[in-house]
């Protein structure tokens, strides 16, 4: 079938959307659903009928003053469900705050105090977006439109200008000129190897002619990143149309998304994405009438991290990884010329085609140009997804954009702050002395880190981080496919040894070999995994040496976190003496008076914990 | 052909016995029987013509692939990155504490409940995340897991 006209499909909507005098805009995304958005949508629905207000859910001919539409992820997950009524932003919404919203809101543009954003920074309150601190200081190009459009309507994409330069590529380019202008904007891939997508294509459009395939890795596998689940989710029509733009780029006709099963939200937007995008035309055969064709299968990853691994990904089917090369882009799914992109770079593609290729160069370092999203989570004020031009300082994200460190307890505090973990099981840890390194490519992999997928996990004073480095191994070993020696053995061991740390039975032998297995790992296993798999180690032995040290020689853990060797004390000023804790002792460690304060002798105690349960009045506690 | 077979078989019809689709064909059937039987996989191996150990090979490498009976109900606590930062290691323990599950049981002997440690949900904002039967519960602490448990174990008792 030929390709509907998108330029009426535009106009039609935007014609429809004159109608529309207040939107409400209901967030989607995985995080806010999770807080009941759902739930709030329908109140809106079920209000709005009950007064008799004229309520339109979707954008037609002839559609009713008041739009409810849900939206894609905002990023802003912590603060979640969020709710828009024209402007005003609204967070932590409830169904019971919906009677309200559409009295004072909706109806007298009233806005409810309560409901408003509160930066815990500087307490002040926020009645827009673009007075959120979180929002006004990133730059948001790949993220612009989601929580912006209703993920669910093509048309709105459309409208949005979406679909119009594949058209234009389709029509007008030849894929050697589109291999060249991806090559002019310098865009590095996002998944975290950071190839330039533009050679990436280049090599795959010179093989010959024939079945050739685009693969969009969704497979977003490290713990503590999801930035393409996002995506996904709040504009899946802006991947489909990058894959269309790299299908045409390299000479493919079939294209292939492999989703992570975990992320169901984001599978059912693309599935319906790409439903609407075939009934209109835009996938399928002969597109935009230019006489090539296009269709996009989905594929359902079964919980396996390796996957994310390209050449793994391609052999998804035993789901271990292969000897490079030959390249995907020489030989790659089904032995054809493949080219593998992940989601965040491909949904930035047509924006780089809309702005210009020499317009995205212009973006951040020459190196690494572009925006990048960062997933910051841990302890901070402001967890949720932020977009920034590459090369923002860490000082800037985490400060100024994400409200800075934060205390166990919620309270933000700056001084806190003691690492933050980049680039998931493969990265690395940056510390304070970090603040001013700006986040691209190249900078971070001379401090040892790497940008990774973007997620970057902060981490306050109360973390250990043998403890963490422990926590990445787990992962690691856990997804090793176990097909090569070195990364199957090797993190197997490397594991072994920090839990001997943990445990307090680690000595500065143990430091020494583990030192020499992490290196030698990252050698010599074949995949970007097992490489990967030692660099928390050997950034944490780098810049917390102090910390493994108190470890083994003193049998210390600084931030108390390490249950083995936590140093059970009681206090004196809490203790009634009752004798309690000394009876379920069962190593008869605690001595003392009745009526006075008890003590354990930390030499006999074997730290489980008995007394600490037993006692009523709370005068066991755990030292460092 | 016994009726314990038909819903695979139906499965393996409608991906035209392709044993690239191994993978979609195991989650469908895992669907049907909540976990892959042996001779149900052997089955499998049998009409898509490769070998047992082909397909027992990919059932036990994928996390999300269960070769023991699962729970009616099944509990993920989220153990990602920025969930560990934020304490679920506690809420795991609460949770094995309050279901009596040993260290490496994964299963109630009643068969009510499962409970898997899954590496990220892609929820980091909410962390820690725990999920009860597909419903995501954000900023959960030990005390509220047990909450939720019991609200489960109530529903059960009616």
């Amino acid at each position: 079938m030929a390709t509907k006209d998108i330029a009426k499909i535009a106009k039609d909507f935007n014609d429809a959307y004159k109608n529309i005098k207040h939107r409400i805009v209901i967030c989607g995304g995985t995080g806010c659903i999770a807080g009941g958005s759902l739930d709030v949508y329908k109140a809106f629905q079920t209000e709005m009928e009950k007064r008799n207000l004229p309520c339109s859910v979707e954008v037609t001919k002839g559609c009713r003053e008041n739009y409810l539409s849900l939206s894609g992820c905002r990023g802003f997950c912590a603060q979640g469900p969020l709710v828009s009524v024209g402007d005003i932003f609204y967070t932590k919404v409830k169904v019971a705050d919906v009677p309200e919203i559409i009295e004072k809101t909706l109806l007298k543009g009233e806005v409810i105090d309560r409901l408003l954003y509160h930066n815990p920074a500087n307490n002040q309150k926020s009645k827009t977006v673009a007075d959120i601190p979180f929002y006004a200081k990133q730059q948001r190009i790949l993220l612009a439109d989601c929580g912006r459009i209703n993920p669910e309507d093509i048309n709105e994409y459309i409208a949005h200008g979406g679909y119009a330069q594949a058209k234009r590529i389709y029509l007008e380019m030849t894929p050697e000129q589109v291999c060249k202008e991806m090559i002019k904007s310098g865009l590095r891939g996002r998944g975290g190897g950071g190839f330039p997508t533009g050679k990436k294509w280049e090599f795959a459009r010179i093989e010959p002619e024939g079945k050739k395939y685009v693969i969009c890795n969704a497979d977003e596998g490290d713990p503590g990143a999801f930035m393409d689940r996002s995506v996904m989710e709040g504009n899946p029509n802006a991947v489909l149309e990058g894959m269309m733009i790299a299908a045409h780029a390299i000479g493919a006709d079939e294209g292939y998304i492999y989703v992570r099963m975990e992320y169901p939200l984001a599978i059912k937007r693309i599935r319906k994405a790409i439903e609407e995008a075939e009934a209109l035309g835009i996938l399928g055969e002969n597109v935009f009438g230019s006489g090539k064709n296009f269709k996009i299968n989905v594929m359902e990853g079964a919980g396996a991290s390796v996957c994310g691994e390209e050449t793994a990904l391609i052999a998804s089917v035993d789901g271990m990884p292969k000897v490079k090369p030959p390249f995907p882009a020489h030989s790659g799914l089904f032995g054809k010329p493949t080219v593998i992109n992940n989601v965040e770079t491909l949904a930035t593609v047509a924006k780089i085609f809309e702005m210009g290729p020499e317009n995205f160069a212009k973006i951040g370092p020459a190196t690494s140009p572009g925006t990048k999203t960062f997933a910051v989570t841990g302890h901070i004020a402001n967890t949720g997804l932020v977009e920034v031009p590459m090369g923002t300082t860490l000082r800037q994200v985490i400060n100024d954009v994400a409200g800075g460190t934060t205390n166990s307890d919620g309270t933000v505090n700056p001084e806190a702050f003691k690492a933050a973990q980049i680039g998931g099981p493969s990265g690395g840890c940056l510390t304070k002395e970090h603040f001013d390194v700006p986040l691209d490519f190249d900078s971070l992999k001379s401090a040892g880190a790497m940008v990774g997928s973007g997620g970057l996990v902060v981490m306050n004073e109360k973390t250990c981080m043998v403890n963490v480095a422990r926590f990445f191994l787990e992962f690691t070993k856990r997804e090793s496919c176990g097909k090569c020696v070195p990364c199957r053995e090797g993190t197997d061991q490397m594991l072994s040894l920090l839990t001997d740390i943990c445990e307090g039975r680690g000595t500065m032998k143990t430091l020494e070999t583990l030192e020499d297995l992490a290196k030698a790992v990252q050698k010599s296993s074949l995949c970007a995994l097992g490489k990967t798999a030692p660099n928390p180690v050997l950034s944490t032995l780098k810049y917390f040496k102090d910390e493994y040290l108190a470890h083994v020689v003193e049998k210390r853990c600084p931030a108390g976190v390490c249950k083995a060797l936590a140093k059970y004390e009681i206090d004196p000023a809490k203790c009634k003496g009752c004798g309690m804790c000394k009876r379920a002792c069962p190593v008869q460690a605690i001595t003392g008076a009745v009526g006075k304060p008890h003590v354990i002798d930390p030499k006999k105690c074997i730290k489980c914990g008995s007394c600490k349960s037993t006692c009523k009045f709370g005068a066991v506690k755990i030292g460092a | 052909m016994s009726d314990r077979f038909k819903p695979a078989a139906q499965i393996l019809k409608d991906n035209n016995y392709d044993s690239a689709k191994l993978i979609p064909i195991l989650q469908k059937v895992q669907d049907a029987y909540h976990f892959l039987p042996e001779d149900v996989m052997r089955y499998i191996a049998n009409e898509l013509n490769i070998s047992p150990a082909k397909v027992f090979g990919v059932a036990t490498f994928f996390a999300h692939f269960a070769i023991t009976p699962k729970g009616k109900h099944i509990i993920r606590v989220c153990n990602g990155t920025a969930c560990h930062v934020k304490g679920s290691a506690g809420i795991i323990d609460a949770v094995k504490k309050k279901l009596k599950l040993k260290d490496g049981q994964e299963t109630t002997e009643d068969l009510l409940f499962t409970l898997e440690c899954v590496s990220c949900l892609g929820a980091c904002g909410l962390a820690p995340v725990m999920v009860v039967d597909d419903v995501v519960h954000g900023q959960v602490t030990p005390a509220k897991a047990e909450e939720l448990l019991d609200e489960v174990i109530k529903a059960e008792a009616k």
